[in-house]
């Protein structure tokens, strides 16, 4: 017998333990994320996925499912915050998707789309950082980072590499990784990590493929994000 | 039906790739004539805005008669819409905004290989100075729409301006909102 | 640095990844900056990545990645710093020594910056040089000082005055007049037993003195009941709130009744250890404090078997490195263990899983010293103090426009004109209650009261009259939270940037009403979706001037037209310099001449059409 919270009037079972989030996502509904994967452990930055329980604003994927909880989502007030947050993360860095190799496969595009932003609406921070072409496999673009330390924590928990961090604080935080010059290719990463393959974003790039599915037939392309089933939201494992 | 809408548009710091996926409405553009009509526009080569209903910029701003143009459109247009990548965004030509434009111009006019000698950084008035950084148009001006795209397709573009038209909110749903 | 300097340090720091913090500290004291070959020796010596090393150290302000210089001059640049005339100081510190602030001389000497408040605002303007705080900055000592630094000699032998720092209590009541000898209190705590203690500050209804409250008995007791392998007490001493300086008070000179309130907590939740956790711009505080703990130790107050009771419970000092963010309790654990000062996942909280993932209790200053007061004097005498919510005395910082700033002991329940009065404030035109991060009263609130149900505060009375700029404070304070996020959650790394853009835009003579509306709408986002208190709380201020004082904004605003936030004409400066051109047509005005320069008579085209509110909105950016 499991217990049941309610999530925009409707009741979502839940086994103890579990997250807002996590038992959402088991009953096929869609919270808006970028940070949390269903294979790591919640993160909380990105606050996509702020929802009110019991009117208290809160993220879904760390606080923890409660029976008779009533948590709302869909509402106007919540996309209007995402949207704006989306607008942040827009500006902050460089992401310019005309020029990007993930557009269409794009976690954090997909979601502005899905929730309808138009615009940066914010002046552009302009960042430059340099991008490390370094390895011979994988290209580095920190411009797009959006600090969500998927790649951190992938490359730490599963990889047993600790090849990323974050680095710096505030505005000047930064993804570096684990050599003294800084380049990717003095570290012990290969392309065949789980954290090669774990940014929701366009800043870990595999080299050669970029292009192999054309833009217009990508994940995003063919179904928008949430609505494509929750086990397949999640695009980092490679294409079957 | 009273009159026809007038609408302008122009490209800044485009490559009028929107523009080009506004005229691949193809036929569609005979049933939008009936409701509207261009005013200053690469259509109809009108140099000057008169008051209008709607604008439509492409591209972003790089230099200064992009700002005296955006001005202008701002002043004339009730409603303005940033039409594609760079005018949401800077695009393309933003790019360079890591770069110091002053090296760019000493490296395109005096450094660069097969230059003639004696080449200089053009200085004629004739020409607009390029600005330090290249914007989106909704850090120069206020901006009422945005229509995200490179370039919008044909099909956002049509249904845009169709609710532009009708007085509706503009929505575009999946398919329609790209930014690439 | 060589090799066994170190292996010295290291040593001393018995190799344990968990003194991260503390090992860099110490290591730029002698080096002056972590250079990468250090970097990546102390990441082998720890058998750590790299990678984490280098993420600690380019978290916190006071350590350097870069040479940083031989003399490291950091002014303070809280409001109050700026209001006894900081930045002319600065200025002119830097002409002397021929240096933009920020940079590093040519010759390796002398960087010249600022730092967020470094708790002097009663004594200011203040510097920190190589970490050493120096008060009351003059013409004559800066000029000196340029002297001095020219000449190389060395900041150990620079006038001793310098380095004075005085208490400045204007007001004392129960607690900075307790007289109590050391050791008497804790004496008194084990006579009562934990139980016994635990009883007597449930009476007292003590409340957390860093702001936000919360009871101190119920914090303690679900520490205590909390299960774990061990139990540990921190002392928050981390105190970065601008304009709140009583902690370096009562460390300065009450020292012992802290260190008995340590004590007390640790008998209280069963506890054998605990730290102290001294913000960097304090480390002149630190030998003493350390001297005065061994001091302890031999006179049986501190350590094993403590007054022969069998209770033990000892104390480490750790070093903050400039990062306000750590008086955030799980961010001052997460420092504390050598990471960088980020905020946890809450819940669970630090009195279940805190440092090491074991029950801990983390208290301010003030609090502790009041639980020392409590164990002696009982919980019911302590109720009888304040008002019945917020019992007890509160010690205020006060600084800014009054004749005599510094610490007031104050009952709760007390006004804010009242304060204002002891201080000696004139023609007041406003208060910052809790810092830059709490609210901001005008003089139609004078009449509230100090208390967690009214005018909750930790301390920081920064007090403006009406020959003060409230845009300026504003900027100050938008400034400050951008430089202190962590930079973990998205609302708070970027949305502190943005506000700050906004209010220069502001000052700059280029604000529109669409940036005032910008400014309320970063606000009900940052408040609500932050992941901890800085975010939450670093637009409160603002906002409230914004709306109390809107006229001091409006004023600002030049064009009701849409202005760039940056200077166009500006922005073509590199272009002219290129091209020598310097014609008309080489420069922008603003928006608002020209585009009503363009603007046709009132004629718009197709009266018919008008599915848009005439007057202009903010833009549709988002589709629902």
């Amino acid at each position: 017998m499991k217990d049941t919270f309610l999530l925009d009037g409707e009741e979502v079972a839940f086994t103890p333990g579990q997250t807002v989030m996590q038992a959402a996502t088991a009953a096929g509904k869609y919270i808006p994320h970028l940070c949390w994967h269903p294979d790591f452990a919640a993160h909380g930055s990105c606050k996509l996925c702020t929802v009110r329980i019991d009117g208290r604003l809160a993220t879904a994927c760390t606080v923890r499912a409660a029976a008779g909880q009533s948590v709302e989502s869909e509402t106007e007030e919540l996309a209007d915050k995402r949207r704006t947050l989306l607008q942040l993360l827009f500006v902050e860095g460089n992401h310019f998707c005309p020029s990007c190799e993930k557009s269409g496969d794009c976690v954090l595009q997909a979601t502005a789309y899905r929730l309808g932003m138009l615009s940066p609406h914010f002046d552009h921070f302009y960042p430059d950082r340099a991008v490390d072409a370094s390895h011979p496999d994988v290209l580095l673009d920190f411009n797009r980072c959006i600090m969500c330390e998927l790649c951190v924590q992938a490359s730490r928990d599963i990889d047993g590499k600790d090849v990323f961090a974050l680095s710096g604080r505030g505005t000047r935080s930064h993804l570096i990784v684990n050599s003294v010059s800084g380049q990717l290719a003095e570290t012990r990463f290969a392309a065949s990590d789980r954290a090669a393959t774990i940014c929701p974003v366009g800043v870990i790039l595999r080299k050669r493929v970029g292009f192999a599915v054309p833009i217009g037939k990508r994940t995003y392309d063919r179904e928008p994000i949430g609505a494509v089933r929750a086990d397949t939201v999640h695009t980092d494992k490679e294409p079957g | 039906m009273a009159g026809k809408l007038k609408v302008s548009t122009v490209s800044l710091a485009g490559c009028f790739g929107c523009h080009m996926s506004l005229l691949d409405i193809d036929e569609r553009l005979l049933t939008l004539l009936e409701r509207v009509e261009f005013d200053r526009s690469p259509i109809t080569d009108i140099k000057h805005c008169s008051p209008c209903d709607i604008g439509l910029i492409e591209g972003g701003v790089c230099n200064a008669e992009n700002v005296h143009v955006l001005r202008e459109f701002r002043a004339n247009c009730k409603v303005l819409v940033a039409l594609g990548a760079c005018a949401v965004n800077g695009g393309l030509p933003a790019q360079r905004n890591a770069l110091d434009v002053g090296e760019i111009l000493q490296m395109v006019y005096r450094t660069g290989h097969g230059l003639a000698p004696g080449s200089a950084v053009p200085d004629d008035p004739e020409l607009p100075l390029p600005l330090n950084q290249v914007h989106p148009v909704h850090e120069v001006v206020r901006i009422d729409y945005f229509l995200p795209g490179c370039p919008p397709s044909a099909d956002a573009i049509w249904s845009f301006l169709n609710d532009l038209i009708e007085g509706r909110a503009p929505r575009l749903g999946h398919g329609l909102l790209q930014y690439d | 640095m060589d090799a066994s300097e170190l292996d010295r340090i290291l040593v001393q720091h018995r190799r344990e990844p968990s003194q991260l913090l503390q090992i860099l500290i110490d290591v730029q004291e002698q080096a002056g900056w972590l250079p990468p070959d250090v970097i990546s020796a102390i990441a082998s010596a720890l058998a750590v990545p790299r990678v984490r090393v280098e993420s600690t150290a380019s978290f916190y302000s006071f350590l350097h990645t870069q040479p940083a210089g031989e003399y490291r001059l950091l002014f303070s640049d809280n409001i109050t710093d700026r209001m006894l005339g900081n930045t002319g100081l600065m200025s002119a510190l830097c002409e002397q020594l021929w240096l933009e602030p920020g940079r590093l001389s040519e010759d390796g000497l002398v960087r010249v910056d600022t730092t967020s408040c470094t708790g002097m605002c009663d004594q200011g303007p203040a510097l920190l040089a190589n970490g050493r705080a120096i008060t009351r900055l003059t013409v004559d000592r800066i000029n000196e000082m340029a002297h001095l630094v020219r000449s190389r000699v060395p900041i150990g032998d620079w006038p001793p005055e310098w380095f004075e720092v005085a208490d400045n209590i204007q007001r004392r009541d129960v607690l900075l007049d307790h007289r109590l000898s050391p050791g008497e209190a804790l004496a008194a705590a084990l006579d009562r037993g934990a139980a016994g203690l635990l009883a007597e500050i449930e009476r007292s209804s003590l409340r957390g003195r860093g702001g936000a409250g919360f009871g101190s008995d119920i914090k303690w007791r679900s520490c205590r009941d909390a299960w774990g392998d061990a139990h540990y007490v921190i002392c928050n001493a981390d105190e970065g709130e601008p304009g709140t300086f009583k902690d370096r008070v009562l460390l300065n000179s009450y020292f012992d009744l802290v260190v008995d309130g340590m004590c007390i907590a640790g008998l209280a939740i069963g506890s054998s250890k605990g730290f102290i956790y001294l913000r960097g711009e304090y480390r002149y505080l630190l030998d003493r404090l350390q001297a005065r703990l061994a001091q302890r130790r031999e006179q049986g107050l501190l350590g094993r078997n403590i007054l022969g009771r069998g209770f033990s419970f000892d104390i480490d000092i750790h070093l903050g490195a400039g990062a306000y963010i750590c008086g955030e309790e799980s961010a001052l654990i997460e420092s504390l263990e050598g990471k960088p000062g980020k905020p946890r996942i809450r819940p669970p909280f630090p009195v279940t899983n805190g440092y090491r993932g074991q029950p801990t209790t983390v208290n301010n200053v003030e609090t502790l010293a009041l639980a020392a007061l409590i164990a002696v004097r009982g919980g019911e005498w302590f109720r009888a103090i304040g008002t019945p919510a917020s019992t007890g005395t509160k010690l205020l910082s006060v600084s800014g426009d009054v004749a005599r700033p510094g610490i007031y002991e104050f009952p709760f329940g007390v006004t804010v004109a009242d304060v204002l009065q002891a201080a000696g404030a004139r023609d007041t035109l406003a208060v910052t209650s809790a810092g830059a991060a709490g609210h901001c009263l005008d003089e139609h609130e004078f009449g509230r009261r100090i208390a967690f149900e009214d005018v909750a505060t930790g301390g920081s009375i920064m007090v403006f009259d009406r020959s003060r700029d409230m845009l300026e404070v504003a900027r100050n304070f938008a400034h400050f939270f951008a430089h202190e996020s962590c930079g973990f959650c998205t609302p708070c790394r970027v949305g502190t940037v943005v506000v700050a853009r906004l209010i220069d835009k502001l000052a700059a003579g280029r604000g529109s009403p669409y940036d005032l509306e910008e400014m309320a709408k970063m606000h009900v986002l940052m408040q609500g979706a932050s992941h901890c208190g800085l975010g939450n709380t670093a637009t409160i201020a603002v906002n409230d001037m914004l709306s109390r004082f809107r006229s001091v904004f409006e004023s600002r605003l030049q064009s009701s037209e849409y202005e760039p936030a940056f200077d166009l004409d500006a922005a073509l400066s590199r272009a002219r310099q290129m091209t020598g051109r310097d014609d008309p047509g080489a420069h922008l005005g603003s928006n608002l001449s020209a585009i009503d320069t363009h603007r046709h008579p009132p004629d718009w085209g197709d009266a018919t059409y008008a599915p848009f509110p005439a007057t202009p909105s903010p833009a549709k950016d988002e589709q629902p």
